[in-house]
């Protein structure tokens, strides 16, 4: 499991980075690595060259203000595990990050390898879709701006050019007391989840639930957002009944991608039962 | 491709080496510069028996290139291990059997390391917790954990204190 | 014959910290992958992407020619490709019959592939990289065939696996006690159950590996790498190259885990050292993670038909088995074992005198199989045990009444077992108290309290629990050696057979040693890992090394004493009769004294051998509770129990060590580890994110207990081979609590693992049967 032959480059600009994609149509991007160096030590992969995003400056930072907070793409795991204020800045997140893989990898993994990487089970691409994240991006005419809704394509796949660097994420700020819920179910601690279901929504002064949102990993061939979920709660007053009927809906929303028509279907009940415990934990009713 | 020079301390050693850019930092470690204590256990970053200590933290030496530690501190187990006998982390281990074969060891023993010295009152959950990405297929964790819980009082935490039934014999 | 006494002197029995810890622990251990020769060359394998094919066409043209690489061999490059014989097959080291020899698998592949990761072909180049390299530059062509992946029913309805033979069913075993027919025939009551255990293994922290070097002057070849049965695997090597076996010399290192898998004899270890002799350059090959995971030996995969007899008050009358195990592609070195040991261990510590068994080894495209921990004897409690809770149920017995009921009283032993065609080995359960046992476990565990949880629904979680009673066989004979020599320091150094693989034989053989000879352990030194330091040894299996070695341990010792007075007796001219040996020193009755250093040059040296045919049966009980998500079908051990009695403690600390961990893996087996294959022979569980292994977040509330209540009544040294023993009872134990937690749904498992999916679906059918008893 030794990797391919290759190069490696670490440039210290976003205009050398995209300037050696350009120049190397099989070029792959490396971040924290987590996730690319498995695929090399396969040899499901064999860039010609790795470009390091390492030496630029800048991309590790966390910016919290008022309207969004920021992460760039070499913000690790880690990072957003110690932050002080990010805990309270944006509690789901910090809640779903605490479930990505184990202290090493936590300790290299990156929020913009994770996005780029796009494996449907990651907690990282399931936030950007549940709080439509804006996703930044530098490529060969400089500098744009992606919405979560439209960045993921499929397993590993997203709308990224080969010559695009994914720069950082913008999360619109969470406003205050905002009822979240996340869990997923994985075979051991740190694996990838064979279901997550996350949910937030604001409390209106009528005791309903407003700007319902809700989103389900590892069951489909990216994060789902589990409209029907959304739709059916809207502006209704949140009850055990009605969390167990939303789970229901959201069972119709996932087409998990598993070939074992049995397998697809325990996932299919766990988004069910997932969607159903969330919501009674956002909203502080008791789990039967 | 051609071979590159890297230059990194290694175990408060300036070291200077040349590989392959595709060298693995584990292998680097390893077959070129000689300290095999650093063992490969899975090679896609699952099993923690490459984990080394890069400027202060856990990492797994098999998930990165030997290229990437350019100017960097790296610790293996070596570097952790006192000029004769052992540090109170690895005496724990022995006291606790938190060792059968000793291949995922050296792994244990930077894990916990870089554990300790940024939580020294890690409570057992915690060191689970902590110690989740190195598989151990020997023990069964039980001894791990016990002499991690002990050797917190060398990192100035917490004194050990006996959870639940101690190696009952 | 040396008259041997027991010891009992100041270490043995004690916890003492290991010997073997010091280097480990601080990276100096020495693995394979650890040595470096000067000129070393490195080897990669290419092996099978297809379960069953034809080999058309093997072309290396392209990766000959690529720079780095010295050599690519296939089949047609071995001795023997063009003889009727064909090319070399890796031998059978347990139970061989002249029936099995189309069934062994050929170093590299000829003609056909039978499963995915058979090596067709192996490169040595520069690096390991290089290697690799060449590796993606052989062509391959390989015509598709049918895959065979189930054994059930006897493999039929497969495609067959060998041209010219009747089925894939090609081996297989028999066991009979008393007259099982006359049992059923007007029975009260009878059930017969199917159960199944699929296929996991041993997955060693450390991958295998092989370092040859030939010596082309002396003619002598060296490998180091070797685990577990170094001079057989000796013997096999030393056959397959044409050497003589003062010609080959096996090392072995540190070894990173066993159980049971690694160091038996494989492909690569016939590779590497034939492509060291042929470059005359060291070869090394470090099998990497990916390939382990398909080139270890498999293990479990065991359908079985379990029937039973009992009277209405739970006395069995008999048991019938008929079993069938996927072996894999071919009958391997220790592929015998799991089909022998399902014929003979069903009844386990019970009273069962009826007993009729009939084993099938039957081959398929999957990995070859061979011994893991508790190999044959983790399927069959779970058949037992499973049965053992259906049966009690049935009768409105106490499931632990029906046990104690059933268990084989002391008086009763020793009690034999049922014997195995061909190759019967007699052999019979030797000591103990097993009700009791039952009794210390079930108090541990506090099963009067625990009962209430049964079947309870507490916080949205299921709890069940369960027990049951277990026999670990251990000190498998012919004999072990054991040589020790007074040094001119007056240090005693004891050489010995056994191997270490992790299990702490070093510090164990050096405290039997140390109080045989009264001295402390610090003028002990032991030396294992070489096949030059006793004339013959029998490595490490079966849960031997400390009843094995250790009593070699006590022979040699006795004789080094007696060697030791003769000596004396001649420097202090004084009759034999009149010393004796008091903790390294020789006393005279007149008041004398001499250091052993005063023996120095004497050349006082012993090497022992110490033969058994009689195995030992640590035994005890399992208790466990748990608590089971039913709509994520996710499983908690709340609580484990493991008691057993070992006859008598070497080091309380190894021994709790090697309890629990063995508890893990048998919960990894029950719960997570899998080996899947899907309709061609394809394994989807090829790398450590999908095989999963228990990880230390797992199961914490382990608990486990030894005691020495019952010593062996065959040896000297009364110890019981253990290590096993917790890996044994648990996919039993796991059945039998899901069942009694998932009581409201019906819910009875059959097969495992007990997977969140397969445990969310049994409840599904639960609960559809419940809804359809309901609507009638």
């Amino acid at each position: 499991m030794k990797l391919p032959d290759l190069d490696y480059c670490a440039p210290a600009s976003l205009e050398e980075v995209v300037a050696l994609l350009s120049a190397n149509a099989d070029a792959k991007i490396i971040s924290g690595g987590q996730s690319l160096m498995p695929v090399l030590a396969f040899r499901l992969n064999a860039p010609s060259v790795l470009v390091d995003l390492g030496r630029l400056q800048g991309l590790d930072r966390i910016e919290i203000g008022a309207d969004h907070v920021r992460l760039g793409a070499r913000v690790r795991w880690i990072d957003i595990e110690r932050h002080p204020a990010l805990r309270t800045a944006q509690p789901l997140l910090v809640a779903m990050i605490d479930h990505v893989a184990h202290t090493q990898v936590r300790n290299r993994g990156t929020v913009g390898g994770s996005l780029a990487h796009a494996d449907p089970a990651s907690e990282m691409p399931g936030f950007a879709r549940l709080v439509d994240a804006v996703i930044e991006v530098f490529g060969e005419s400089g500098p744009r701006e992606l919405s979560a809704e439209d960045f993921f394509l499929g397993p590993l796949e997203t709308v990224l050019e080969p010559t695009d660097v994914l720069t950082g994420v913008r999360l619109p700020a969470w406003p205050a007391g905002r009822r979240w819920g996340f869990q997923e179910v994985a075979r051991r601690r740190g694996d990838f989840a064979m279901a997550g279901v996350a949910v937030c929504f604001d409390d209106g002064t009528d005791g309903a639930v407003h700007d319902m949102r809700a989103v389900a990993i590892g069951a489909g061939s990216t994060p789902v957002r589990l409209s029907g979920v959304e739709a059916f709660l809207e502006g209704r007053v949140l009850t055990a009944e009605l969390a167990e009927a939303a789970g229901a809906t959201a069972g119709q929303e996932v087409s998990p991608m598993v070939e074992d028509a049995g397998e697809a279907d325990y996932r299919r009940a766990l988004v069910m039962t997932l969607t159903a415990r969330t919501l009674k934990q956002a909203a502080g009713l008791e789990q039967e | 491709m051609g071979n590159r020079t890297v230059e990194f301390e290694l175990n408060g050693e300036a070291v200077r080496v040349e590989v392959e850019p595709r060298t693995k930092l584990v292998d680097c470690i390893r077959h070129r510069l000689m300290r095999t204590g650093t063992h490969v256990g899975c090679e896609h970053g699952v099993c923690g028996a490459c984990t080394v200590i890069l400027d202060g933290e856990s990492v797994l030496s098999c998930l990165m290139l030997a290229v990437q530690v350019e100017g960097r501190s790296v610790t293996t187990v070596e570097g952790l291990s006192p000029a004769e006998g052992l540090s109170p982390l690895q005496a724990s281990f022995r006291k606790h059997h938190g060792l059968q074969c000793g291949f995922c060891t050296p792994g244990m023993i930077t894990a916990a390391h870089a554990l300790l010295t940024r939580e020294p009152d890690a409570d057992d959950d915690r060191i689970r917790e902590a110690m989740s990405g190195n598989i151990c297929r020997c023990t069964g964790y039980l001894s791990i954990v016990e002499a991690i819980r002990e050797a917190r009082a060398a990192y100035g935490g917490a004194s050990s204190m006996p959870a639940g039934e101690v190696a009952a014999q | 014959m040396t008259i041997v006494k027991p010891v009992s002197g100041p270490v043995v029995g004690q916890p003492i910290e290991r010997l073997e810890d010091l280097r480990l622990l601080r990276g100096e251990g020495r693995y394979v992958d650890d040595i470096h020769l000067e000129g070393m060359l490195h080897g990669a394998v290419l092996r099978s992407p297809m379960a069953h094919g034809r080999i058309l066409s093997v072309d290396a043209t392209e990766a000959r020619a690529m720079p780095g690489v010295h050599a690519v061999i296939t089949a047609a490059d071995l001795p023997g490709h063009d003889h009727p014989d064909g090319v070399p097959t890796i031998p059978i080291r347990l139970f061989p019959n002249p029936g099995m020899d189309p069934f062994r698998q050929p170093v590299l592949a000829a003609e056909r592939v039978r499963y995915v990761g058979e090596p067709v072909a192996f490169v040595v180049a520069d690096s390991p990289e290089l290697a690799e390299d060449a590796l993606d530059l052989i062509a391959l062509d390989i015509e598709p065939l049918p895959a065979a992946v189930t054994s059930e029913n006897r493999g039929e309805g497969q495609p067959a696996l060998y041209e010219g033979q009747p089925s894939n069913r090609v081996w297989g075993y028999n066991a009979k006690l008393g007259d099982v027919e006359a049992a059923f025939n007007g029975a009260p009551y009878t059930r017969r159950e199917r159960f199944y255990v699929h296929r996991h293994t041993g997955i060693t922290m450390e991958t295998r590996g092989v370092l040859s070097q030939w010596d082309p002057v002396a003619g002598t070849m060296t490998s180091w790498g070797a685990a577990k049965v170094p001079f057989q695997n000796r013997k096999m090597l030393a056959q397959l190259l044409g050497l003589d076996l003062e010609k080959v010399q096996m090392i072995e290192g540190d070894a990173g885990g066993s159980f049971g898998v690694r160091g038996e004899f494989f492909p690569e270890d016939f590779l590497v050292p034939f492509c060291a002799r042929m470059l005359n350059r060291p070869v090394k090959w470090i099998e990497d993670r990916r390939e382990h995971l398909l080139a270890i030996s498999h293990a479990r995969d065991v359908h079985c038909d379990i029937e039973i007899a009992c009277e209405r008050d739970g006395t069995i009358r008999g048991m019938r088995v008929r079993a069938d195990v996927n072996i894999g592609a071919y009958i391997r070195t220790s592929t015998t074992i799991t089909p022998r040991n399902v014929s003979m261990f069903v009844p386990g510590p019970y009273r069962i005198p009826n007993f009729a068994s009939d084993v099938a080894m039957v081959v398929s495209n999957k990995s070859p199989t061979g011994t893991y921990r508790g190999p044959g004897r983790f399927e069959s409690d779970f058949f037992r045990e499973r049965l053992f809770d259906l049966v009690a149920g049935d009768l409105g017995i106490d499931r632990v009444e029906f046990r104690r009921h059933n268990l084989l009283r002391s008086d009763e032993l020793p009690h034999p077992l049922p014997s195995t065609a061909p190759d019967p080995h007699d052999s019979e359960l030797d000591s103990g108290d097993y009700g009791h046992m039952l009794d210390l476990c079930l108090a541990k565990f506090g099963w009067d309290e625990k009962k209430r949880l049964s079947g309870k629904r507490i916080d949205g979680r299921y709890h069940g629990i369960a027990v049951g009673c277990f026999i670990e066989g251990g000190a498998a004979g012919p004999a072990e050696n054991v040589r020790m020599v007074l040094e001119d320091d007056g240090k005693v150094s004891v050489y010995t057979g056994s191997s270490a693989v992790g299990q702490g034989v070093k510090t164990i053989l050096t405290q039997i040693a140390a109080d045989a000879m009264e001295l402390p352990m610090e003028r002990l030194q032991l030396f294992h890992g070489s096949t030059t330091y006793v004339k013959e040894g029998f490595g490490s299996f079966h849960s031997r090394s400390t009843v094995m070695a250790g009593n070699a341990a006590l022979i040699a010792a006795s004789e080094l004493r007696s060697q030791i007075l003769a000596a004396a007796s001649e420097l202090m001219q004084a009759p034999v009769e009149q010393l004796r040996y008091e903790a390294g020193t020789v006393c005279s009755e007149a008041g004398a004294t001499m250091e052993l250093t005063a023996l120095a040059g004497r050349g006082i040296a012993y090497e022992a051998t110490f033969r058994n045919s009689k195995h030992t049966y640590t035994n005890g009980a399992h208790a466990v509770h748990i608590a089971v998500d039913a709509e994520t079908g996710k499983i908690e051990i709340v609580d484990y129990v493991g008691i057993e009695d070992v006859g008598r403690k070497i080091n309380p600390l190894t021994l709790h060590g090697q309890a629990v961990g063995s508890i893990v893996q048998g919960l990894g087996g029950a719960l997570l580890e899998h080996f899947v294959y899907d309709g061609e022979g394809q394994m989807l569980s090829g790398t450590l994110a999908d095989y999963l292994v228990p990880l230390a977040t797992d199961f914490p509330n382990i608990r486990s207990q030894a005691v020495e209540l019952h010593p062996s009544p065959f040896h000297p040294l009364g110890a019981k081979g253990a290590g096993e023993g917790g890996t044994i009872p648990v996919g039993g134990m796991l059945g039998n609590a899901l069942a009694d937690a998932l009581a409201d749904f019906g819910v009875q498992p059959r097969d495992l693992p007990l997977s969140p999916a397969r445990v969310w679906h049994m409840v599904q059918q639960g609960r559809a049967s419940a809804g359809r008893a309901g609507e009638g």
